[in-house]
């Protein structure tokens, strides 16, 4: 299933990426326009965002912390959410990942609503999403190989010295496979995140979610942390979002992205944010991408 | 760094000298005008004044219009010198006196504007105002009820993934299961064995004391045997499995949940219930009876020993007389008991683990309260199973 997925994949991407309209992400509405980015091969289905917010609200209990947010997020495409310290970025993720129900809107992956659907097709879907968690989420009592394996054993019918290769493949793509005996306790805070990220794409997920990469590390992990992502996507063609507020890292990988805004709780705007640095007519936005200095 | 501590002597050149002690005084030059000295070293570790003091003082009337600062005397300084100054300032500002901060060294000054300049901003949405006695009342009760649903809940979780399990579709690991078979089981045994045996040797020594009083000492063995094994032997084990492994079952899936490895799981589809609960409630249940008769052997043994040193028995009678006493229906009351209680143990456990909280505290919390409720549902089970056992007539 894998070969033939990433194939798929692979294809679309390599095509349109560098062709992206910066129109698109000069926008600092919602974008309700369909996307019309010229594709090699212009199927219907390359033409739908592969998520979709509609006017989509996210909090705990009554405490609304975000609301109203509608954007999509284009198949194959780094997609970065960002804003400041409690803007609900997390929050917003952890709708998208199937842990928190939106308390108002739709979430659509492929057009199909996650949190509309029956339990077992969410679950099936979550199994088609990769996360990898803030400070990696890995379970301490299995080695990083286990750690790798399990979603293998749990979803596939490969047999076990086969679990092994893959696994083993699977951290060699993040440079740790000689640490496969290891326990995450007996590893480093950057290599438990990257260990997160082979295990987050050990079914070889459609879409790949990273709660903050880079926080907490130092700027060459973080560098190589953002490598790894681009990397990713160009051969595998992974839809990657990511939920960050390091500058360093939004400029590296992001194509497009999402500005959410704690004061006023929704989004602010979407785009490219290179363009939006440049050319947002909100100045907190500018603010935010420059640092607060022009 | 050079402005957040001030010290005008020479270490180095000067080490053996101890600093002078931190003074202030206050002259009043015109009427509408004072002028505060500070001299001496004003070191957090040292003894500084009492802002309450100089306040009388300071403020008597009438008020003076401005204060100023004089510090030629002043060795050294840190925080305990900008503080005093920023509850001065304050108090002062609050009364509308000028204060004149010119007098003082930069440092000070600069550290007083910064600590003046942060904006008093608060969460919001927090609230502290104490609420009124119904109201909290209410807010306890829709709480109790809450807890209630969610024990409820939980309980129907585990029984779907029992169900899961025994069609064979349940999700997890077998040998994570062996490895909490021998936590839960073979490593209690040492600990089961003491108390079990003291507790057997108590009941032992004061049932003989008071049998001896009428020559009846031979049903010590009757005594001790069947208080074990129809409930001490279990409840025994059960409070030490509530202690050592309850708290462990919280404790490591608290400590999940402030990992985000509980997430981890349910983003793959993995349902926690499955992965986590359900080894440790087959763990526990497949042990707790086992441990309970192995307890049951050990409480024997303990009343033996008293019944044969203190009560003068021999060896032979005690145990004949302890297994005429015993009969079946004393046994497998027991050991429903037991397993009753291996159910109780591993759902409170897991129940205020998979609830904890995200930090540290909220995981010491859980482990609190996960021993506190299997102890308080097995003294309810323990009293509903004694009288099960009567109605169907197995006691």
């Amino acid at each position: 299933m894998s070969s033939q997925a990433a194939e798929n994949r692979t294809d679309p991407m390599s095509a349109d990426r560098p062709t992206k309209p910066p129109s698109a992400a000069l926008q600092s509405e919602p974008q309700s326009e369909p996307i019309s980015k010229p594709t090699s091969k212009p199927t219907s289905k390359q033409a739908d965002p592969h998520i979709l917010l509609d006017a989509v609200s996210v909090g705990y209990g009554e405490t609304v912390i975000q609301r109203d947010l509608s954007f999509g997020v284009r198949r194959g495409d780094v997609f970065v959410i960002m804003g400041g310290s409690g803007s609900g970025k997390s929050t917003l993720m952890r709708s998208l990942i199937g842990l928190l129900a939106p308390q108002a809107g739709r979430i659509l992956f492929d057009g199909e609503s996650f949190w509309g659907a029956p339990e077992q097709a969410r679950t099936r879907r979550m199994r088609r999403n990769g996360v990898m968690y803030q400070s990696g989420a890995l379970w301490s009592s299995m080695t990083l190989e286990e750690n790798v394996a399990l979603p293998l054993e749990q979803y596939t019918n490969l047999r076990r010295g086969q679990i092994h290769e893959v696994a083993v493949y699977k951290l060699a793509l993040v440079g740790l496979a000689a640490y496969c005996d290891y326990y995450p306790s007996e590893i480093s805070g950057g290599m438990r995140k990257r260990v997160g990220v082979a295990r987050a794409m050990a079914l070889d997920p459609d879409i790949l979610f990273f709660d903050e990469p880079s926080a907490g590390l130092d700027p060459l992990s973080a560098r190589l942390l953002d490598d790894l992502i681009l990397e990713l996507r160009e051969s595998l063609g992974t839809t990657m979002v990511v939920v960050t507020h390091d500058l360093a890292s939004i400029f590296a990988i992001a194509d497009d992205s999402v500005f959410l805004d704690a004061a006023t709780r929704t989004m602010l705007t979407t785009g490219n944010p290179r363009d939006l640095r440049e050319h947002c007519e909100i100045k907190l936005v500018r603010d935010f991408l420059s640092r607060g200095g022009e | 760094m050079r402005i957040l501590v001030g010290d005008m002597t020479d270490p180095v050149s000067n080490p053996v000298k101890p600093h002078p002690a931190a003074r202030i005084k206050l002259a009043r030059d015109q009427a509408s005008h004072v002028v505060v000295a500070i001299g001496g070293a004003w070191r957090l570790d040292a003894d500084l004044p009492d802002l309450d003091r100089i306040d009388a003082e300071l403020f008597a009337e009438p008020g003076p219009a401005s204060i100023a600062f004089e510090t030629s005397d002043l060795v050294a300084w840190d925080s305990g010198l900008v503080s005093y100054l920023a509850s001065l300032a304050w108090r002062c500002r609050e009364r509308g006196i000028e204060v004149k901060e010119e007098g003082l060294p930069d440092g000070i000054q600069a550290l007083l504007r910064l600590a003046s300049s942060v904006p008093e901003r608060r969460a919001e949405g927090r609230d502290e105002h104490a609420d009124p006695f119904l109201r909290r009342f209410g807010l306890d009760f829709i709480d109790l009820a809450r807890s209630t649903g969610e024990i409820l809940a939980f309980i129907g979780e585990v029984t779907l993934a029992l169900r899961a399990m025994l069609s064979g579709r349940a999700r997890f690991r077998r040998s994570e299961l062996w490895l909490l078979v021998e936590e839960v089981g073979a490593d209690a045994l040492p600990i089961i064995s003491l108390i079990s045996f003291l507790v057997g040797l108590i009941l032992g020594y004061i049932g003989d004391q008071q049998l001896a009083q009428f020559g009846a000492r031979i049903f010590v063995a009757d005594l001790v045997g069947l208080a074990i094994v129809i409930q001490m032997g279990a409840l025994i084990t059960a409070i030490v499995l509530a202690g050592r492994t309850g708290a462990a079952f919280a404790a490591q899936l608290g400590t999940m949940q402030v990992n985000e490895e509980i997430d981890a799981l349910r983003t793959l589809g993995i349902s926690p219930v499955e992965f986590l609960v359900l080894p440790r409630l087959i763990a526990l249940v497949a042990m707790t009876p086992l441990l309970a008769i192995y307890a049951n052997l050990m409480g024997i043994l303990g009343g033996a020993f008293a019944g044969t040193v203190v009560g003068g028995l021999s060896p032979t009678e005690y145990f004949t007389q302890t297994v005429a006493a015993i009969g079946w229906n004393h046994i497998t009351q027991g050991l429903i008991s037991a397993t009753v209680f291996g159910a109780i143990v591993a759902v409170s456990g897991c129940l205020r683990g998979m609830q904890s909280g995200r930090s540290a505290a909220a995981v010491g919390e859980a482990t609190t309260s996960a021993v506190v409720t299997a102890i308080v549902f097995i003294v309810i089970a323990s009293a509903g199973l004694t009288i099960v056992f009567d109605a169907i007539g197995l006691s």
